[in-house]
């Protein structure tokens, strides 16, 4: 990324200085701003000629990846939240009337369906980083600039939709586990374990439903939006998005399963 | 002068009409919200006061105050302070006005998302102010929610319905708080014009950017307790219910084994960075103001930056010295105790800086200088108690004593409030484009310190002596402990009556503020020879080149506070370098 951490001194060496600088004040046409702000202008992507915000789109992508960022941030603290009431509960105890040191933990035995899930969400993290790169495949990109089609589109829009569909199934797979458990008579407030099991497995789902969400919006916007950086950064974003929340679940269903 | 700018109007002023993504636009709707919560909650407040130092009075149209009554109160009076006006005015209100001027940005990065943030906030303001009006009343769990209680709906009139809309305000509050802050962080990072370096951010900048970075850990995890403590109530689990428990004279058994102190843990973690999420933004401020007008750079500037910092990475670290006498292991107690005591080596520093900076110095008094140094007294009277609460031996006695009440509302409340009229008195000129009047001021400014001293330092008195806190009635008690209550009633008295002065002492601002703003738009763009970035006058545009996005790009060339040596001129940050300066 350019400098945004500038150097010590800047010159006040901004194109528009020119013209002006250059009016004497004895009047003439005042200074007429050609630039049409696309990239093919000097300093169209420049991040030091440009006012914050108007930089173009590769500020735009990187506002939007911090933006990410700590919004992942927050929902990792959530979890850790979660997970860290979890460690703490398995492991406490209470002293009963006749002082013995009870721990009441019964662990929950996980449905095998959830290794099936992992794949699923594996190769769903696949395909969705499949569609990132296609909007981020130069020569695609140049074609889809010169107006030859939109190369890079069509075949993002393909990934994201087989996303989407794992990304279903996904859902549906943790459904099928809740029901499996409940089967066995594992509910929700049957006990400790059982409280933390479905907590944690359905505030993930419910995360990941937002995922299909962000992948549908997606979708949408690839069909409608003209501006090539704004398909991008949902492209983009989205799928980092559903990444973290793969790698979320891997962290979850290792913890759940053998930290029991 | 830099041929291009003009000192007609400053940068805010010309704005184009406000959108309702426009920051400023937001920051007056956040404001505005902070106003409903202040007046609801002072006004709670002096009926607690009232109940307290007369039990027998009956309200007007409402009759006795109930024990309930006043928990109710407490409660309100708590979460509308603290949430409401403590964590919004400061830092998302002010923050909207003016991070994006003192970067020398045109906007925030996530416009769209400020105004959900708003609304998430308004649908939490709405939902607790309709909290009191469910059967039951409103909930009674002081601002913390402890449970097991607050998970028990049959544990008291309030714990049903009042209970359930409070904890749904606070998670509007989390979500919207969680959304502002990463607008926040996003828009410090990426946004800054040219020039604008780390280092030469403002400190009410890094004030307002820690206050962010710590609002995401400490809401997110708040969100999840809640989470666990709504599904304690209403899908029979037990994340904070022990297997047994006696609740007004029913046996409940729960099916798992879980503890009220988890909760504790949990919300503690959120609780204390909340408070001091509440208090950096004026931290950042009274640094930056009191160097404005006693014409010297703030102390150690940079050292300054990572004080900031440390404060806000000490202050997740802190949580159990809420916890003393809750059961913590007295190894936890130990390391709790060193990292509060820790805590106070930064907060020291900032003190040691303000003081530096305007020792010695010919400070212009004018009201907002009178504020920053108000709020260094009352944070160095508030942050002395802090060491003393943190010895675990010592809060045993004084835990839920009024004398935390008293700790708490010096260092956060009145520090706080005193950082809001700061704030105002301050950037009215900007924001108004009118000076509020000086002389009024003053009176403002006198009569609230001593409105603050008078009603706060007596509670130390009172808790030392014993009174407990969220304590309705001091009266008719039986026994030794009924004595000492009605001994401190003539102090009760006293409070309420200061109280009472601290409330009508805010009469010349409200007046001050009709007068200002009935009046005409006389105030220079920058009245107080200021050197940051929002009170840079806003460069000419000629019409034709309005909607290019080059044009006009403000710049920065020095960090926030050159003065010269005698203090009689000043280099603000948007000036090119034409002679040589001292190298920053
Ligand atoms: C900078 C600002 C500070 C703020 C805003 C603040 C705020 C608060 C608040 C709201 C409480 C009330 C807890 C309750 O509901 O019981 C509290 C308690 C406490 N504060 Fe502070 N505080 C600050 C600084 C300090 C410092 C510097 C120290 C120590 C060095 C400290 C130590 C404590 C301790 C130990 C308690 C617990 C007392 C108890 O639970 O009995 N605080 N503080
Ligand atoms: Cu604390």
């Amino acid at each position: 990324m350019p400098a945004t951490l500038t150097p010590p001194q800047l010159e006040p060496r901004r194109v528009i200085d020119t013209p002006r600088d250059a009016d004497n004040g004895a009047g003439g046409r005042p200074p007429v701003d050609k630039r049409t702000g696309g990239n093919g202008d000097d300093g169209g992507d420049d991040f030091e000629r440009a006012a914050a915000g108007r930089r173009g789109p590769r500020e735009r992508l990187a506002t939007a990846r911090i933006g990410l960022a700590f919004s992942l941030f927050g929902i990792l603290l959530i979890f850790v939240g979660l997970v860290s009431a979890f460690l703490v509960t398995k492991s406490s105890y209470h002293v009963d009337a006749y002082d013995r040191v009870i721990n009441s933990w019964l662990p929950t035995a996980l449905p095998t369906i959830l290794w099936l899930n992992t794949a699923v969400l594996f190769i769903s993290s696949v395909t969705a980083e499949l569609a990132r790169r296609a909007m981020f495949h130069e020569q695609s990109i140049m074609d889809e600039w010169f107006g030859l089609g939109k190369p890079t589109s069509k075949r993002a829009t393909v990934w994201l939709a087989v996303t989407l569909v794992f990304g279903m199934l996904f859902l549906v797979g943790q459904w099928v586990a809740w029901l499996q458990l409940q089967m066995q008579r594992v509910y929700y407030a049957s006990n400790s374990s059982g409280h933390f099991f479905y907590l944690i497995t359905a505030a993930h789902a419910l995360h990941l439903f937002i995922g299909t969400a962000l992948l549908i919006g997606a979708l949408a916007v690839l069909r409608s939006s003209k501006q090539f950086a704004t398909r991008q950064i949902w492209v983009d974003t989205t799928v980092w998005y559903w990444h973290a929340m793969g790698v979320l679940w891997v962290a979850l269903f290792v913890l759940l399963d053998f930290f029991q | 002068m830099n041929p291009r700018l003009t000192t007609e109007n400053s940068k805010l002023r010309t704005e184009p009409a406000p959108r309702f993504t426009h920051h400023r636009t937001l920051g007056l709707a956040y404001l505005a919200l902070s106003t409903i919560a202040l007046l609801a909650g002072t006004a709670l407040s002096l009926l607690m006061r009232l109940h307290l130092a007369w039990p027998a009075w009956s309200l007007p149209l409402h009759g006795l105050i109930l024990p309930e009554e006043y928990l109710g109160l407490v409660t309100l009076h708590g979460t509308l302070m603290l949430f409401f006006v403590l964590t919004i005015a400061p830092q998302w209100g002010f923050g909207n006005l003016l991070v994006p001027a003192q970067i020398g940005a045109s906007s925030m990065a996530f416009p769209r998302w400020n105004r959900a943030a708003l609304i998430l906030f308004a649908t939490a303001l709405s939902t607790l102010l309709a909290s009191p009006f469910v059967p039951g009343g409103s909930a009674i769990s002081g601002w913390t929610a402890y449970p097991p209680l607050s998970a028990i709906t049959i544990a008291g009139p309030g714990q049903a319905g009042g209970m359930d809309l409070w904890l749904a305000a606070i998670a509007f509050f989390a979500l919207a708080s969680l959304v502002a802050a990463v607008n926040m962080l996003a828009t410090i990072i990426t946004m800054r014009c040219p020039g604008m370096a780390w280092h030469r951010l403002p400190l009410t900048v890094w004030g307002w950017f820690t206050a962010a970075l710590l609002s995401i850990p400490a809401f997110s995890v708040l969100l999840a307790a809640l989470l666990m403590l709504f599904s304690d109530r209403h899908l029979h689990t037990s994340f904070f219910l022990p297997a047994t428990e006696v609740v007004n004279g029913l046996v409940l058994h729960s099916p798992g084994d879980g503890s009220p102190l988890l909760w504790l843990h949990l919300f503690w973690f959120f609780g204390h960075p909340e408070v001091y999420i509440a208090v950096l933004p004026g931290i950042g401020l009274t640094s930056m103001v009191l160097a404005n007008f006693a014409r010297r750079r703030v102390f150690a500037y940079r050292i300054m930056i990572a004080v900031t910092l440390l404060i806000g990475l000490l202050g997740i670290l802190v949580w159990g010295h809420h916890m003393f006498v809750a059961g913590l292991s007295p190894f936890a107690g130990s390391t709790f105790a060193i990292s509060t005591m820790a805590i106070a080596l930064p907060a020291s520093a900032e003190v040691l800086s303000w003081l530096a900076t305007v020792w010695g110095s010919k400070p212009r008094l004018t009201t907002p200088m009178l504020f920053a140094l108000g709020f260094v007294s009352l944070f160095v009277a508030g942050g002395l108690t802090g060491p003393i609460l943190a010895q675990p031996i010592l809060d045993q006695y004084l835990h839920n004593t009024m004398f935390v009440v008293a700790h708490f509302h010096l260092i956060m409340a009145m520090a706080g409030v005193f950082g809001l009229y700061l704030a105002t008195y301050y950037w009215f000129p900007l924001l108004a484009g009118r000076m509020l009047n000086d002389g009024l001021g003053r009176v403002h400014f006198y009569a609230t310190l001593l409105g603050a001293y008078a009603t706060f330092l007596p509670m130390h008195l009172a808790g030392l002596a014993g009174e407990p806190r969220h304590y309705a009635q001091l009266t008719g008690v039986a026994g030794p402990a009924g004595t000492l209550l009605k001994n401190l009633l003539p102090l009760q008295r006293h409070i309420t009556y200061a109280a009472i002065f601290l409330a009508a002492a805010q009469l010349p601002f409200v007046w001050n503020l009709v007068r200002t703003l009935s009046g005409p738009r006389t105030a220079s763009a920058n009245p107080w020879a200021a050197t940051t970035m929002e009170w840079a006058p806003a460069p000419v545009t000629p019409p034709e080149a309005a909607a290019s996005s080059h044009f006009a790009v403000p710049c920065v060339y020095v960090g926030p506070c050159e003065y010269s040596p005698d203090g009689n001129s000043f280099h603000p940050q948007w000036e090119p370098l034409t002679k040589v300066l001292p190298k920053e």
